[in-house]
């Protein structure tokens, strides 16, 4: 156990050397910072809003639950994006980089070093997402007095999200070159960003063709499903027009959810992790 | 005891490119043996099959008995490679530490400081590698390879950015490794280096062992020369045994002799005669 949490700090210094950490920090202060600005003007605009008398609309509901589901769609991207490039070159990045052969060389064995890169970008990526979304969380609920149903699970989940991209990114690390992974894991996320958005107009038009490609996409890329299912529970008591409206998107309700999808994304992250061990113990370096 | 390195029938195919053909190499206990070829010959490949950074096609390769690769056979080999690097934001005294930790190495301080003086970086302890040269960073490779007192040595090209002084501190490193008991596998293009420090050689040609004994077995007679009155006569064909009769035929013939020398093949005709030229 010694050498995984040595790798682990390994990765954690590299993360911090190269500035990752400072450049994710100031894009994320940017971030909430503008969210503030957003939720201070929303707010403050709500009272001049006035729907007609016969619809029966929860503006500060849905006002709240717009800003919290844009908060952790911009969570779930500077996420991903954190994880992609903390792992997106362990292992051939760094192969033909230099970095890697003294490392295997030493008698720690591959799955080691490839599960201490996991645990540390995850461990990083997971903190980062919690951190940001509880801070979005409190933006929104001091600013506008309105707080989500649910406030544990939807931040689990954005992480989980984030940690099925960590996964994935690393098993592209091992196959792919280091531009290329970057590129692949940003084109499925993209992927499954849109498979959910096609989910969301597939209700409103109550398709069966493209709610059903949706739901594949869901459970094949279930970092999109997660984070859709913690949109879903920010408003799960949200009824009526509200709910409805809400359910409408961009960033409305799931239509896989439940333990059915959270089992699956533990089990689809160890698959992806077994194929990645598989592969780096197969590498030629 | 098994010897430190024991490669045998060791194969090596890159889809439709053979880089080893059945290759057996051994090192024994505290020896040190250059491996030379020209690019391509499997240098490279055979040191990274007994490291374990390469899977073989056919054949083994085992570690003081271990299977190359294993967990055992890792705690018994320090490996410099040919293209390395560590992170630019480490001081040496930081390199050095990381592979303590990663071996096991209960060395300490003591350890990392004794390895730095070894390489002659004990100035640099608190230097930072992207502050370094690529000498004193292949010296660093070098410090980074003796942690944990392995049993053998892999260097492959060691010497390959240093000037000359770098050049003397590796090879004066060697002899005192070689004292010590570690064997090593030393591959190297630096023919003066290898007839200087090792004990055996053993030439690689695509993928092929054509060559393989101590530097002096290898060579060849190549005459004996006479130095007298006359001048300098060169006796094609005759080798050490002919000297003494030599001499004697020039005094009876009433010629002074102010030297005479036995001349050998140097390991560089040697090799240039088991490659047969080749470079690449």
């Amino acid at each position: 156990m010694t050498s995984v949490w040595v790798i682990v700090g390994y990765g954690f210094r590299e993360a911090v050397r190269r500035k990752m950490f400072a450049v994710v920090v100031v894009l994320t202060v940017f971030f909430l910072a503008l969210f503030w600005l957003a939720n201070h003007y929303v707010f403050r605009d709500l009272g001049s809003i006035q729907p007609p008398a016969d619809v029966n609309v929860d503006t500060r509901t849905f006002a709240g639950a717009f800003l919290t589901g844009l908060s952790m769609f911009a969570t779930l991207f500077l996420g991903v994006v954190l994880a992609v490039f903390l792992t997106l070159g362990a292992v051939s990045g760094d192969a033909e980089r230099g970095l890697l052969q003294p490392l295997v060389a030493r008698p720690i064995g591959r799955s080691t070093l490839l599960i201490a890169r996991f645990i540390g970008a995850g461990a990083v990526c997971t903190v980062y997402v919690l951190v940001v979304y509880f801070a979005a969380l409190l933006i929104t609920g001091l600013t506008g007095h309105w707080w989500p149903d649910r406030i544990l699970w939807p931040g689990v989940e954005l992480a989980g999200g984030v940690l099925v991209v960590t996964a994935l990114s690393l098993l592209g690390s091992v196959l792919l070159s280091a531009t290329a992974n970057g590129i692949a894991v940003f084109m499925l996320f993209g992927a499954g960003l849109v498979a959910g958005l096609l989910g969301s107009i597939g209700h409103a038009l109550n398709s069966h063709t493209i709610k059903h490609a949706s739901t594949i996409a869901s459970w094949a890329l279930p970092f999109e499903a997660l984070y859709q299912d913690g949109l879903r529970m920010i408003t799960e008591k949200a009824s009526g027009l509200t709910g409805f409206l809400l359910q409408l998107g961009p960033f409305g309700g799931a239509y896989v959810h439940g333990w059915g999808i959270r089992v699956w994304a533990v089990g689809y992250v160890v698959a992806v992790g077994a194929v990645a061990l598989a592969a780096f113990a197969r590498k030629n370096l | 005891m098994p010897d430190a390195l024991a490669v045998r029938g060791l194969a090596k195919r890159y889809g439709s490119v053979h880089a080893l053909k059945g290759v057996d190499l051994q090192v024994g206990e505290g020896e040190l043996v250059g491996l030379l070829g020209p690019n391509g010959a499997g240098k490279s490949t055979l040191v990274k099959i007994a490291v374990g950074l390469v899977r073989p096609s056919g054949g083994e390769a085992r570690i003081a008995g271990a299977p190359a690769g294993s967990l055992a056979a890792r705690r018994a080999l320090g490996y410099l490679a040919e293209m390395f690097r560590f992170p630019g934001w480490y001081t040496a005294d930081e390199v050095l530490e990381l592979h303590q930790r990663l071996a096991g190495s209960r060395g300490g301080a003591a350890e990392r400081k004794r390895l730095l003086e070894l390489v002659a970086l004990a100035d640099a302890t608190d230097r930072r590698v992207d502050g370094m040269s690529k000498g004193m960073q292949q010296r660093l490779g070098v410090a980074q390879a003796l942690v944990g007192e392995p049993r053998l040595l892999l260097l492959d090209e060691p010497t390959s950015a240093l000037d000359p002084v770098g050049r003397r501190t590796v090879r004066m490193l060697l002899e005192e490794l070689r004292g010590r008991g570690v064997s090593v596998l030393l591959n190297s293009h630096l023919l003066s280096e290898i007839e200087l420090v090792c004990d055996r050689v053993a030439i690689l040609l695509g993928g092929e062992l054509v060559a393989a004994g101590s530097p002096h077995d290898l060579s060849r007679p190549r005459g004996v020369e006479l130095e007298t009155d006359e001048g300098v006569r060169r006796v094609e064909g005759a080798t050490r045994e002919d000297a003494p009769r030599l001499v004697a035929e020039a005094v009876a013939a009433g010629r002074k002799v102010y030297g005479v020398r036995v001349l050998t093949s140097t390991l560089e005709e040697v090799y240039l005669e088991a490659v047969g030229g080749e470079t690449s």
